[in-house]
């Protein structure tokens, strides 16, 4: 018992040692970064991004990909405060769970970014900030772009999100509070897509053949995904995608912004994910002391048909 | 009435009353019209979307019988369009041989399941749950996680989305895959050997079955099929979908098995009971995606208590117990 004590002891004092020289050793800032997976074209540009700016500010960037895991995630935190490291990026892949290993990291004195999705934490002071796109903002946006399309007056069908995502439930409430300002303005179908082509062209078609399909005259889908089947299913029934029915969504991702310049699709929302420089900025002001906000919202752009053509090419995701 | 017949009567039934709603709510669920030469509605739509789950509850009839179950299918399908996408976008292969390679390494897949079971001795849950989760793992791989577009072949869009006699192709591809099951289970004595290795293995060894032979068929067909629901899925939104194609399609897959009449105790099966189970579950997903209360669609949290309720009702119906209940109860009246 006292051997296995001893060396417990032994271990332990060298992994003190051990954070200790990474941690002060030089000038270079070392930052732990744990990211969800790479389960989109987004999180992998999202990655690129944080890569490239740590790159670029000659910061030394220690990148752990949980594969979509929260114990990995966890695991990859540990090891980041084991290190020593000087800050934390987090790109939590749930809300909870989260409040031992981020006390862990206050008490050694590393600030935590978290980037994407927020955490349910008693206690604000376990991270700096959020940096992160507004559902909310994103469902009102698109809510704008189709007002000012059709001068106020649309019948719209909506294409849900998985029942229950915040994305689903924020970008539904956004939109509706927009549209509640044009009395021209009726979603008159709202059912779920589950995020999902095959889910979103399977909706849209047994919306159109359903009571007063035919007075559909615009599209507002929660992601691209589903837009995109819908596309497939409005031309199935014999209409034309992006002339006859006006299609809107969120996202921004390749096969949008290829139905864009096809005519298909009239507008997608994106909320950046080149949001590298962005996290690095709020890593120096934590280190220097500086206050920040608790929420910083990544901006979100609007690109419609007339932009798609220019832009397509330089799209990295 | 023969015992098969009157199996399908309950399922037959619950798809009746399914239908007799859609008379009451959507009237247009019924309007059926012809456009560009083909016959378009949402009855046209109910069995063109249930054709892959139809393709899957042939194979998971026949493992079930086994007293086996095969959850991999879902993740088979996605594999299916994974490498039809890699085949023909990547290397630009001949269609022809894109679609036997595939259904050939879907059909191995399950021929690996089989082995799982039947040689090295897992349970069936266990084995099957293994490629559930590697199969999908493998599609992703595949696609590195991103939706591959597949619009470079015309070939390749017929399959789901192609019209042939007036109707989705896809009709064409079920209905053939149910009677050729069928005449090659039922008129030989292929059917009769399943339900002997689920009825009683020990039993249909010593009667001289090869058991280890008819499971690992049975394996190998249920991934033979999920191939093909897997290519006409992606064939359907022309793209391959690692992450969603077929996701939680083996549970509907079961459930529409378990709708047909077909015991998961192995023994007895019915084809014919798991096609109409795939047809119910389709005709109320369709349902509830029509289905307009005071001027607006279902509440989309409704969905899946609607789905549970519609099913449980069914099953009670299926239930040997509940029909002696009430059996019973009726005698004590008279």
């Amino acid at each position: 018992m006292t051997r296995l004590l001893t060396l417990a002891c032994a271990v332990f004092t060298m992994t003190l040692v051990g954070c200790s020289e990474s941690g002060s050793g030089d000038d270079t800032l070392t930052v732990g970064f744990s990211q969800v997976g790479a389960e989109s074209g987004w999180r992998t540009a999202e990655t690129e991004s944080i890569r490239s700016e740590a790159e670029a500010r000659g910061i030394e960037l220690k990148f752990s990909d949980a594969q979509d895991k929260q114990e990995n995630q966890i695991k990859a935190l540990n090891t980041f405060i084991a290190q020593g490291v000087d800050a934390i990026i987090l790109a939590p892949k749930v809300e909870t769970g989260w409040e031992p290993v981020l006390k862990k990291a206050k008490k050694r004195g590393i600030p935590v970014i978290l980037v994407d999705r927020g955490v349910e934490v008693e206690d604000e002071s376990l991270y700096v900030t959020l940096i992160a796109s507004d559902f909310i903002h994103e469902g009102e946006q698109a809510a704008k772009w189709l007002a000012e399309k059709t001068g106020g007056k649309a019948n719209i069908a909506e294409l849900q999100g998985t029942p229950a995502a915040s994305a689903a439930i924020e970008r539904k409430q956004g939109f509706e509070q927009e549209i509640a300002k044009h009395p021209g303005m009726k979603i008159i179908k709202s059912q779920t897509g589950d995020f999902t082509r095959s889910k979103g062209k399977e909706v849209m078609e047994a919306m159109l053949k359903g009571e007063g399909g035919d007075e559909i005259n615009a599209v507002y889908a929660h992601n691209d995904d589903m837009a995109l089947g819908a596309i497939q299913a409005i031309e199935e029934a014999g209409k034309k995608p992006g002339e006859d029915i006006i299609i809107v969504s969120i996202d921004g991702v390749r096969g949008a912004f290829e139905a864009m310049v096809a005519g298909k699709l009239n507008c997608t929302i994106e909320c950046n994910p080149l949001l590298g420089p962005m996290a690095f900025d709020a890593v120096e002001k934590a280190l220097a002391g500086e206050e920040q906000p608790k929420r910083i919202v990544v901006e979100t752009t609007i690109y419609d048909q007339s932009i798609a053509a220019d832009v397509i090419d330089s799209r990295k995701y | 009435m023969p015992e098969a017949l009157k199996k399908l009567l309950w399922p037959l039934a619950a798809l009746g009353v399914l239908l007799l709603f859609n008379t009451a709510m959507n009237p247009a669920f019924f309007s059926i019209t012809i456009s560009d030469g083909r016959l378009t509605g949402s009855l046209v739509d109910v069995l063109d979307r249930a054709t892959p789950v139809i393709l899957l509850a042939l194979g998971m009839t026949l493992v079930i019988a086994t007293a086996g179950v095969d959850l991999s299918v879902g993740a088979v399908m996605a594999m299916a369009g994974s490498l039809a996408a890699m085949l023909l976008v990547d290397m630009q292969a001949h269609l022809s041989a894109v679609i036997v390679l595939t259904l050939g390494v879907c059909a191995l897949a399950g021929l690996w399941n089989g082995v799982l079971v039947s040689i090295v001795g897992i349970q069936p849950i266990v084995a099957t749950l293994i490629l559930m989760v590697a199969g999908r793992g493998i599609a992703q791989l595949m696609t590195d996680g991103q939706i591959i577009p597949i619009d470079s072949s015309p070939g390749f869009a017929f399959l789901g989305g192609g019209t042939f006699l007036g109707l989705p192709f896809t009709i064409t591809l079920a209905v053939s895959a149910v009677v050729l099951t069928i005449v090659v289970i039922r008129f030989t004595a292929l059917g009769l050997f399943i339900e002997s290795v689920g009825g009683n293995e020990t039993a249909s060894r010593y009667a001289g079955l090869s058991v280890r032979g008819v499971r690992l068929s049975v394996y190998t067909f249920t991934g033979l099929c999920a191939g093909l629901a897997g290519l006409i899925y992606a064939s359907d939104i022309t793209a391959a979908d690692a992450n969603y194609a077929g996701l939680y399609l083996e549970l509907d897959a079961i459930l529409a098995v378990v709708l047909g009449g077909t015991s998961l105790m192995g023994g007895r099966f019915y084809l014919a009971g798991s096609v109409v189970g795939a047809l119910i579950i389709q005709t109320l997903n369709t349902t509830i995606l029509m289905t307009e209360i005071n001027g607006a669609s279902v509440p989309v949290e409704y969905n899946l208590v609607i789905k549970a309720l519609v099913v449980f009702v069914v099953c009670l119906l299926q239930s040997e117990t509940v029909k002696q209940m009430i059996m019973r109860r009726r005698a004590v009246h008279d």
